[in-house]
């Protein structure tokens, strides 16, 4: 068989159902041999970026490999900013994209770019295949390093010609990576180490991260929290991975964290990481950030650990093994006083916002989605203030229905996202809520999304302009707004009608209680605009270079 | 500020400089020097690497060195006892009646004549950098035209061995 037939061969063998893709010339024998595959489903996007963000919003709601292909050239760069995006939130996945056949390689011939070169910072590992042999081989360690330790995105370049070669096939069973063996179970003394020292602790907080969802650590991050009655804060990508309803949730830490989780990390005596990589929108002023703690760090990528902050104890492993090693060593220690101290620190800085002006506001509108479907939803998000609204204001239940782009924080993200999403999560309800800035940066994939016939709810909350880059230009530069301002938006209640779908428009708190259930309720899509005041800002707020216990209040 | 040897095994695949090099530029780390070639092994070569920083940068380096996946192994030698060599080329300006002195000095250096021109002379000299640098330093009077350095290339004295360890292969991944 060709490369091309045996490069879906090795698909199905790695279980992939769904590919997200844009087809082309030098990919062109690829989407042949995918013609034949009855087990690999294509969604067809509409624009390459399409493609790698629902692979992405597949692989976080699924914990799956996600998949998406493209061709030379344009298609390869235009999935550069999404395999950034995956590379930045640790994203399994696989990224396939044809290449000019090997004679023209290097001849700046059409629709060639070197995408191995371009996307060598923003992958964990990529491949240009030069061996038409070494397919099989190249995409089972593939697929092997996107998956395991500290996942990313990993990116195999196919020349047309080699593509095309006919090759003996035979899957490997195994991979052989000799500079490539993560860390899994931490060090048993210095797990012994950690539970002597949560012993002693009066005042402990733990600070949990993206690593917990990527390891399926949840529950375990549950009843570690309960054993020592610490509370817990999570990053952004962290959101999820401990129930937001729960006593012991601090919510988000840092940047627009709640002023009681900043608070609790500043008195903290010991901070527990976990998963989580003291990024600077977290961490703020290096000086200030926990002043008084012990800094325990838990992670699965030893790089991580001692980048930012010194560390009193390095624990290198997966975080779900080492919480499962670390459960039988603790002793029930009454932390009564520290916990009252956490109560009072909610009951001093509630997160909250004013409803006296009359207007529509965000926030309410992410409350009022939360009452109606109780944390059991998928929520994907934009970026910018809508997104640090869902964080705040929406409780998540369970893991993996966040799906949001962290560390790029990339607007656009959100629409392909849920796409793939949905397409990953079968069954489960999916909510986009999106700004009119960062929908508009993808809306074309409106028509993957209805042609796919998938049930995603897209909530706006408009309020024509870029709204967190307002809120900066309002702090940082004396409220000079430079082109932030929409002077115009199609109308979206005709938008989705253009689309076969309902569209909604909610100016009041009375519209939103009328209609948003059974907007959210009723099967099948629609998009519900909400015009909310563009002065509202995200509150509170760590100005720069500001500790993360100095927020400002700014509502 | 100190510098640090790092001797660091990495498949021999194609890009595999590229994704080295590429790493220390976007991290912000600087390549004092780096020498590549290949080992004993066909599917094993071997850089030397050597990075200016305090000792908190040397891990970051090692860290992330570490994460790609043709890096095999990484030993930081600074601190073992190692030998360390660098070769030079110097062509240096001698007119025929300059020859004798200049060859003089080579002797010193222990380097020897690989040309002579009618107006020049080239030398290749071998050491480690305060060497090589004093040989420069002492042709520099009779005016330089033209001088090369390999890099420092390093290996740990007596029964300690920077290696792969098992036996050779010659399809490793590409």
């Amino acid at each position: 068989m060709t490369v091309a037939e045996a490069l879906v061969q090795c698909l199905e063998r790695e279980n992939v159902d769904t590919i997200f893709g844009y087809p082309g010339g030098a990919i062109l024998p690829v989407y042949d041999a995918l013609y034949h595959s009855s087990r690999i489903k294509h969604v067809l996007v509409r624009h390459e970026q399409g493609a790698v963000h629902a692979a992405d919003g597949y692989a976080r709601v699924s914990g799956k490999v996600g998949v998406c292909i493209a061709t030379s050239g344009p298609g390869a760069t235009n999935l550069v900013t999404g395999i950034a995006n995956a590379y930045m939130d640790s994203i399994p996945m696989v990224i396939i994209t044809g290449q000019v056949p090997t004679s023209q390689i290097g001849t700046d011939s059409f629709q060639e770019v070197d995408i191995t070169g371009i996307t060598l910072p923003i992958t964990k590992h990529n491949y240009l295949l030069k061996y038409p042999d070494r397919l099989p081989a190249v995409v089972k360690s593939a697929f092997h390093i996107a998956s395991t330790g500290r996942p990313g995105p990993v990116l195999i370049d196919i020349p047309k010609d080699i593509a095309q070669t006919k090759i003996a096939f035979k899957y490997p069973t195994s991979v052989r990576l000799r500079g490539y063996k993560p860390t899994y179970k931490g060090h048993p003394s210095k797990i012994k180490e950690i539970a002597a020292l949560i012993g002693k602790a009066k005042r402990p907080v733990i600070y949990a991260g993206g690593g917990i969802i990527a390891s399926n650590a949840s529950s375990e991050l549950l009843q570690f929290a309960e054993a020592i009655s610490a509370p817990v804060t999570n990053t952004f990508m962290g959101l999820a991975g401990f129930p937001g309803d729960h006593p012991l949730f601090l919510g988000m830490l840092g940047l627009h964290g709640t002023r009681y989780a900043n608070l609790a990390i500043t008195e903290s005596d010991l901070l527990i990481g976990l998963g989580a990589r003291f990024d600077d929108r977290v961490v703020m002023n290096i000086n200030t950030f926990a002043p008084k703690a012990t800094v325990i760090h838990v992670d699965i990528d030893p790089a991580e650990i001692g980048k930012v902050i010194g560390t009193n104890v390095p624990l290198v492993g997966d975080v779900k093994l080492v919480l499962k090693a670390l459960l039988p060593l603790l002793e029930k220690v009454d932390r009564s006083e520290w916990l009252e101290r956490i109560r009072s620190l909610k009951a001093e800085y509630p997160l909250t916002y004013s409803r006296a002006c009359g207007a529509l506001k965000p926030q309410f509108v992410i409350e009022q989605l939360w009452q109606c479907t109780k944390g059991d939803a998928i929520i994907a998000t934009d970026v910018g203030q809508h997104q640090m609204w869902v964080a705040q204001f929406y409780k998540f239940r369970e893991p993996r229905t966040l799906v949001s782009s962290g560390g790029l924080g990339c607007m656009g993200f959100g629409l392909p996202a849920a796409v793939g999403a949905c397409i990953g999560a079968p069954g489960r309800k999916v909510i986009l809520v999106t700004g009119d800035g960062s929908l508009q940066m993808t809306m074309q994939e409106l028509g993957t999304m209805i042609e796919q016939g998938l049930d995603v709810k897209i909530v706006i909350l408009n309020n024509y302009v870029l709204g967190m880059v307002r809120q900066l230009q309002e702090f940082y530069c004396e409220g000079r707004y430079m082109a932030v301002n929409f002077r115009f938006h199609p109308d979206f209640e005709l938008l989705a009608k253009a689309y076969g779908m309902p569209g909604y428009t909610f100016k009041t708190e009375e519209d939103v209680l009328r209609g948003l259930a059974e907007a959210i309720d009723k099967p099948g899509p629609a998009i519900i605009n909400c015009i909310v005041p563009a002065e509202e800002n995200v509150s509170p707020m760590v100005m720069a270079g500001s500790g993360i216990h100095e927020a400002i209040d700014c509502g | 500020m100190e510098k640090h040897t790092l001797s660091v095994l990495v498949e021999n695949s194609p890009g595999v400089l590229t994704r080295v090099a590429g790493l220390f530029a976007r991290r912000g780390f600087n390549i004092d020097s780096l020498a590549v070639g290949r080992t004993d092994r066909n599917d094993v070569s071997r850089m030397t690497i050597v990075v200016e920083g305090d000792r908190s940068l040397i891990e970051q380096v090692t860290k992330q060195l570490h994460k790609l996946i043709d890096v095999i192994k990484i030993s930081n030698i600074t601190e073992e006892e190692y030998v360390d060599r660098e070769l030079v080329m110097v062509k240096v300006g001698a007119e025929p009646n300059q020859r004798v002195e200049t060859m003089h000095i080579a002797g010193i250096f222990r380097a020897r004549v690989v040309d002579l021109g009618r107006k020049t002379i080239t030398f290749e000299c071998t050491g480690n950098a305060g060497k090589i640098n004093a040989f420069e330093e002492s042709l520099r009077p009779y005016g330089i035209k033209e001088l090369v350095r390999t890099g420092k290339i390093a290996m740990l004295r007596g029964n300690k061995f920077v290696s792969v360890g098992g036996t050779s292969r010659d399809d490793e991944e590409d």
